[in-house]
């Protein structure tokens, strides 16, 4: 191999490797210098433009004055604007007239759902599927009614209903298993004892159909409050009453009243969403 | 060691040798390719006339409207009396595949037809060079004032040189632009000075890109920045037709003495004028070269020459390797390469005709509720929660009746019919279906939603969704 094929030119460090391996002394290529240069001034501009290099009194601002929760508050107004078109009409109706709106309905069931998760899911589950001893919302079966102005009642005051255990303490062992049949069978009337003895009738209706005013549910359908319906579960309902402070082991049901943690408009918002799961009436 | 393989393989001292007439242009000197008149210089003006269409698209009218108009803020593409939405975007990547492989299939029949007659850098470039020539002369003259010190008298060629490029780099732009908004508000938005952000971000990147790429970068957008150079030139086999220097009948070349035939010698007189007018610098007799875009200028200028000394034209010609080399040529449509590329072509565009004459009037989709997936109700039934989605691609409102097909006894609680599905947008509704605890004999069953328009009967859609009730 000769000594003349060097591609470079004649220039080298000086350096030899291997007899005749030589280090050329090429100038970088003037396109890569040009990227060099360009790189460093786009790195001094954009901490010139950004906060950026320590400074007295904690860091250079940049000379636009960005800051990361200026840009937030920014994107958080452009956001208010365009649902204020409809947040702004909210106050002034009632959440009737809301639910009567077609344009107001949907931006309630796109908006709300962030509301009904926050303060709602964790006890009657995303989409209202409802949760063990919390009520199912997207059924139409209603403890207190699935009218708007009702369902803006309970969540605005809450509900707290009262089942005396033992039918007010009268009933023996054996009366309690006959009756928890009877209703297990969504046949509550069958027993005498519904209308007699266990007084049942007075909160849950002659026919066992309930009384939506009292919360006292319709024991004639498929729908439970406690539990899956099973002898087991009736029974023990029957045994123990519902928010009975006699009884230790009495069912727990109370609805909180909103009206303290959530503004007038979050609540009709709530009862359209919560409306609209299938159940409303 | 067999005769053919010791021909092949390679000493050391070639790479070398190669390597001390490896001459590679990276920017550093500007090309200067000579202009002559011929069959390919008129095909390639004719060719890069299409170009006229991007200019003068935009302001075709159709019904009160731009007739082309891609309208990305609405997500709408109008082309004349078609209508398309995001929904059909499928056509688009059908649009790509045909255009894709159009290219593949070309480029394997006859090279690089897209580089060095229709591609924008080649076609920019070449009206640049020409504006070019007109201004400052020809190329040995614009070599004289480059290196020429600055002086008034260069100045006088320069700048008007570099008005015209920007000028033309300017519309460009605008007609790029154009293509995405209302044409002639646009050109008045820009006059005023009063356009959007986005023009003028687009009309300065566009007039900055043209004017550096064709006025300054020319072939080395080719050499080194260009995909579709190295795409193209691997679809090349030793069937396609290319621009090439017939070897055989011209080596050994040699100058032409006084007009006579030199014994021995070959065609080519080594004139030269081949690599002049190349205009990416490259010398066509060397073999086929990466930075050949195939424009086919060598062949009008060794016609030219070859005319002169009275010898047969084609000394540079479209031919492919196997027939320079003497080996039969198969014909076209015996090349499995071109039949493959041909299906795919037909299938792509059967598809975008399928697509533009079946756009329909609905998009129909229904989202079934996944949390709860069903709910049990008083009477025992089973409802399920559905999201409807209708989408009215037409430029009218539509009212629509919706009809659901599924488990018998099914009732359906829709807001009151019809429903009204508005123009040009998505109309969503809450459906309940509502099944008979009985009447579920699986877990999923199909369900189909069907909508008709009440004033047009051709307009209707059906979406199958399912039915879920509780685990059997």
């Amino acid at each position: 191999m000769s000594d003349q094929k060097n591609p470079y030119g004649p220039g080298t460090t000086g350096h030899v490797w291997d007899e005749n391996l030589a280090e050329a002394t090429n100038p970088p290529p003037k396109w890569w210098m040009i990227g060099l240069h360009a790189s460093w001034i786009l790195v001094l501009l954009y901490t010139l433009v950004y906060p950026s290099w320590p400074w007295f009194g904690g860091a250079f601002k940049g000379v636009m004055g960005w800051t990361s929760i200026g840009e937030y508050k920014q994107d958080l107004a452009a956001i208010n604007e365009v649902r204020g078109k409809y947040e702004n009409q909210l106050p002034g109706k009632s959440a009737a007239a809301i639910l009567a709106d077609s344009e107001l309905n949907e931006y309630v069931q796109r908006s709300a759902k962030v509301l009904f998760g926050e303060n709602c899911a964790a006890c009657h589950g995303s989409g209202g599927a409802g949760n063990p001893g919390f009520p199912v919302l997207a059924d139409d079966e209603w403890l207190y009614g699935g009218e708007i102005d009702k369902i803006t009642q309970s969540i605005t005051a809450g509900r707290q209903g009262m089942m005396p255990a033992r039918g007010g303490a009268s009933l023996t062992e054996a009366e309690v298993d006959e009756l928890a049949r009877a209703v297990a069978a969504t046949d509550p009337t069958s027993s005498p004892l519904f209308t007699g003895k266990g007084t049942c009738f007075a909160c849950h209706g002659q026919d066992g159909k309930g009384t939506p005013a009292m919360g006292a549910p319709d024991l004639t359908d498929r729908i439970w409050r406690f539990g899956n319906g099973s002898f087991e579960e009736v029974k023990y309902t029957i045994l123990h009453g519902v928010n009975d402070s006699n009884d230790a082991n009495s069912r727990n049901a109370e609805m909180p009243s909103w009206q303290q943690r959530l503004s007038e408009t979050e609540i009709k918002k709530l009862a359209v969403y919560v409306h609209q799961f299938g159940g409303g009436r | 060691m067999s005769e053919k393989l010791a021909e092949q393989s390679v000493r050391i001292e070639d790479l070398y040798d190669d390597l001390d007439k490896w001459h590679v242009n990276t920017g550093g000197e500007t090309i200067h390719a000579k202009r002559m008149p011929g069959r390919f210089r008129q095909l390639k003006w004719l060719t890069a006339s299409t170009w006229l269409l991007f200019f003068l698209g935009p302001y075709l009218r159709y019904d009160g409207r731009q007739a082309i108009l891609f309208d990305i803020p609405d997500r709408k593409f109008y082309i004349f009396d078609i209508t398309i939405m995001p929904q059909d975007i499928w056509m688009l990547s059908l649009t790509l595949l045909f255009f894709a492989i159009l290219l593949a299939v070309i480029t394997s029949v006859a090279g690089r037809v897209f580089c060095g007659y229709f591609c924008f850098q080649t076609v920019w470039t070449d009206v640049y060079t020409w504006i070019e020539e007109k201004l400052e002369g020809a190329p040995h003259k614009r070599r004289k004032i480059d290196s020429a010190p600055m002086s008034f008298e260069k100045l006088k060629l320069k700048v008007p040189k570099h008005a015209a490029w920007l000028a033309i780099a300017m519309l460009t732009g605008v007609s790029f632009a154009a293509w995405f908004t209302d044409a002639y508000e646009l050109w008045e938005a820009y006059v005023t000075l009063s356009a959007s952000k986005a023009a003028w971000i687009v009309l300065a990147l566009f007039t900055g890109g043209t004017y550096l790429f064709a006025g300054f970068m020319r072939e080395q957008v080719c050499f080194w920045l260009c995909p579709y150079a190295r795409i193209q030139g691997v679809m090349y086999d030793t069937e396609t037709i290319l621009p090439a220097y017939d070897r055989h009948r011209g080596e050994p070349r040699g100058k032409l003495r006084k007009g006579n035939t030199v014994e021995g010698q070959g065609d080519c007189i080594d004139c030269n004028q081949c690599v002049a007018v190349c205009p990416t610098g490259v010398d066509i007799r060397e073999g086929q070269h990466e930075g050949c875009i195939t424009c086919a200028l060598c062949i009008d200028a060794c016609d030219a020459v070859m005319e002169k000394i009275n010898k047969p034209k084609g000394l540079i010609r479209y031919a492919s390797w196997d027939e320079l080399e003497g080996k039969p040529v198969p014909k076209l449509l015996k090349r499995p390469r071109v039949l493959v590329y041909l299906a795919i072509i037909t299938a792509a565009a059967i598809g975008i005709v399928y697509g533009v004459t079946h756009l329909g009037t609905f998009g129909l989709s229904v989202v079934h509720e996944r949390s709860p997936l069903f709910v049990l109700q008083s009477d025992g039934s089973i409802q399920n929660k559905y999201d409807l989605k209708i989408l009215n691609k037409s430029d009218v409102d539509h009212p629509v009746r919706l009809t659901a097909r599924g488990p018998e006894g099914l009732a359906l609680r829709t807001p009151a019919q019809p429903l009204t599905a508005k123009s040009g947008r998505v109309s969503s509704f809450t459906i309940f279906v509502r099944v008979p605890r009985r009447q579920l004999d699986a877990e999923m069953q199909p369900l189909i939603f069907e909508i008709q328009s009440v004033d047009d009967d051709g307009a209707n859609a059906e979406y199958e969704s399912m039915f879920v009730g509780p685990r059997q």
